[in-house]
């Protein structure tokens, strides 16, 4: 009696968010999915650079995606049959390609997830578009994918470069410092940072007074020569702006230290990063350091609660690339049941345009010009290490960007 | 001035880190006549090994600095032993294989417990400010590596130069076979030689773990350039490997602060200096021909 009343209650419920959420087909058993089945894949670096941040982690997040949406729907759902299959791109176009190819052709992948490194993303995209299937792109950073590369089933959704620089440079040239010193590497990632940096540090009225290249990958791994540069220049730059990542990130900071750079009036502000670079260079190591987040584990009590359920999972506090694959696997789900089929184009359909707020998405759009997911976005700072009261609770978040001014407006290379 | 002091200073610094790793490769080129290709995962273990014994036992740097080197060098020598003394008559081939397969172990073992991300290490206190030289200010930890590397290399200098052991090892890494015809037993220095040279490259880890990135791949990024740097001293020269690896520091720390607008002559100087150099002197710098077998 007792569980009746539970599923009664629970139905109750689904009926009603699926209501909110923008209607559409109820289907119990007469779902009409491929194989009556859903395979979501997860296709990402699992054991090089960017392992850490997204990586296997990212696999979990969307199990725990599908936990969620199996208990929220429970006999209502589209199917209980849920999947993953994952695999490793190893940050290789053309391995990613190949992958990409074989999850949609053999693995019957509905949709794929993540896919870090814009090299990689880029080729994901056009096998989605080739293919007629879903991808969902959180891992990379360039605009491309919603600018000349963009696609009917591509949809781009945790953050991008213009996000990363519109957030940073514009909020630290008009709170810290209008004169700044760029560092970058100098590969494709770099360039298109340093690019969209410098224009919105100009739009906000600062200046960029110098700036240099760093030679990719530093082997030697030494950032000294241009360190020593950057208090010497006329006029005296308030900020460095690294748009290095990962190892080469930690190097830059490390020697930023070593150099003294805060005490001689240097700023440092950091173009692209995950709490697991804090972690690895320590608080201490970059107290006062601006960047833009895209969502922080201990942002509020739904972020928080989320993330006690991610460490009891993996041990660790979830990266912002976590949290969206979760977000973006959820969508993907309420989508399909709310469509009532897998069919790439209806569900496309399903949600373009759609308004939402989730675990990940506040204040979160899909725009359907671009396929662009617009969402809040944070500029924060890292605590001085006196405050920092827990492990991983590193930051204090400075100011909410909101959705509509993260990023930018659909391009107009975009042609769906 | 100044800025071109410091730049000069910093290239000392880098180079210092070339030079101790290449007179270690240097002299196990010379006993054994094996490549070690596994160097920079040694460099890569000194540095991982002295973030360990902070993290999880609370050891500081100091100890790390003693520790470290000999645990290397322990290491070295039990897999001269096992493994690496099955090579030396065999085509070089396999030596590269045997080593190169050594590191990709050695990195991945790291890789499986300690995960991709650099592990943080910070100075050690008592080095954390930084020297004024009147002209300019410089880092009291660049300023202590320095120090060190030239006292090091002065001590092995003089331990080659006027020791009984050093004139063995001079004479077993230049001419092999006429230290043997001499009766000298040249297999028993074998072993203690190649765990020296681990034990330098652990050393140049662990003085690298304060100041650059502690992951899995950090020796796979600067062996290649160190390779170069023995080279150009010339392959088995003690004296040069040391002076190029100064030398290369030196050249790549001008080039980045003085070329800054070309970042490809910075970061391909080192080859072009050792293209330049095999052309002129195809043994290296102060390498010699080896005699015709």
């Amino acid at each position: 009696m007792r569980r009746s009343v539970g599923v009664a209650a629970a139905s109750a419920a689904a009926v009603l968010v699926a209501g909110c959420g923008g209607g559409g087909p109820q289907s119990g058993g007469d779902s009409k999915l491929t194989g009556d089945k859903i395979v979501l894949g997860v296709l990402n670096d699992q054991s090089g650079a960017y392992s850490e941040l997204s990586g296997r982690n990212s696999v979990k997040a969307v199990e725990m995606a599908i936990a969620d949406f199996k208990a929220k729907y429970g006999d209502k759902a589209v199917t209980k049959n849920i999947s993953v299959e994952t695999a490793d791109h190893q940050n290789k176009p053309d391995v990613a390609n190949s992958k990409a190819q074989e999850m949609y052709d053999r693995k019957g992948v509905d949709a794929i997830l993540d896919v870090p490194t814009s090299s990689a993303a880029l080729k994901v995209a056009d096998v989605a578009k080739e293919k007629k299937k879903l991808y969902f792109n959180i891992g990379a950073a360039t605009t491309d994918l919603t600018g000349k590369s963009c696609n009917k089933y591509t949809f781009h959704y945790a953050y991008d470069t213009y996000m990363l620089a519109h957030g940073t440079g514009t909020v630290t040239t008009e709170q810290v410092g209008k004169n700044w010193y760029i560092l970058y590497p100098n590969y494709a990632f770099g360039q298109d940072m340093e690019k969209s940096f410098s224009a919105a540090i100009t739009a906000a009225g600062g200046q960029v007074v110098g700036k240099d290249g760093a030679p990719f990958p530093n082997t030697s791994g030494d950032y000294s020569s241009f360190l020593l540069k950057a208090p010497t220049l006329n006029p005296k730059p308030q900020v460095l702006g690294t748009m290095q990542a990962g190892a080469e990130l930690v190097n830059v900071v490390k020697q930023y230290n070593e150099f003294k750079l805060r005490d001689k009036g240097v700023g440092l502000a950091v173009g692209l990063m995950f709490i697991t670079d804090i972690h690895s260079l320590t608080p201490a190591a970059l107290a006062g350091t601006t960047y833009t987040d895209a969502w922080y584990w201990n942002f509020d009590q739904q972020n928080r609660e989320w993330a006690d359920k991610f460490q009891k999972e993996t041990g660790t506090r979830p990266s912002f690339a976590h949290a969206a694959n979760y977000s973006a696997a959820m969508q993907y789900l309420e989508a399909v049941q709310a469509a009532g089929t897998d069919d790439a184009d209806t569900v496309v359909k399903a949600l373009e345009g759609k308004e939402v707020n989730d675990l990940f998405l506040r204040n979160g759009k899909i725009r359907a010009e671009d396929h662009r997911v617009i969402h809040d976005a944070y500029l924060a700072q890292v605590k001085p290490q006196a405050e920092v009261g827990e492990p991983w609770d590193y930051v204090k978040i400075l100011k909410t960007i909101p959705a509509a001014e993260a990023f930018r407006a659909p391009s107009a290379d975009c042609k769906m | 001035m100044s800025g071109f002091l410091q730049n000069t200073f910093n290239g000392l610094v880098g180079g210092a880190f070339y030079a101790l790793l290449a007179l270690g490769l240097a002299v196990i080129f010379g006993m054994l006549r094996v490549v070690n290709f596994a160097h920079g995962a040694f460099y890569m273990l000194g540095a991982f090994g002295a973030y360990v014994l902070l993290a999880e036992a609370g050891v500081p740097f100091w100890a790390a600095l003693v520790i470290m080197p000999l645990a290397l060098g322990l290491l070295g020598m039990v897999l001269e032993r096992a493994v690496i003394h099955r090579l030396t008559r065999l085509d070089p081939l396999y030596n590269f294989l045997l080593t190169f397969g050594l590191t990709l172990i050695l990195q991945d073992l790291v890789k499986s417990r300690y995960g991709v991300q650099s592990s943080p290490y910070a100075t050690p206190t008592e080095l954390s400010g930084s020297v004024d030289f009147g002209l300019f200010d410089f880092p009291t930890y660049r300023v202590f590596i320095l120090g060190f590397t030239v006292l090091l290399c002065a001590v092995v200098w003089w331990v080659l130069g006027r020791t009984r052991v050093g004139m063995v090892v001079r004479a077993a890494t230049e001419r092999p076979e006429l230290t043997r015809a001499f009766g000298i037993d040249v297999g028993k220095w074998v072993t203690p030689v190649f765990g020296f040279g681990i034990a330098l490259a652990g050393l140049a880890g662990v003085l690298a773990a304060p100041m650059r990135a502690v992951n899995p791949l950090m020796g796979a990024d600067l062996i290649i350039v160190v390779f170069a740097v023995v080279v150009i001293g010339g392959l088995g020269s003690i004296f040069g490997s040391v002076a190029a690896g100064f030398g290369i520091g030196l050249i790549q720390a001008w080039g980045e602060a003085y070329l800054s607008d070309f970042p490809i002559v910075s970061q391909t100087v080192v080859f072009v200096v050792m293209a330049a150099v095999l052309l002129w002197r195809p043994a290296g710098l102060f390498g010699r021909e080896e005699a015709p077998a």
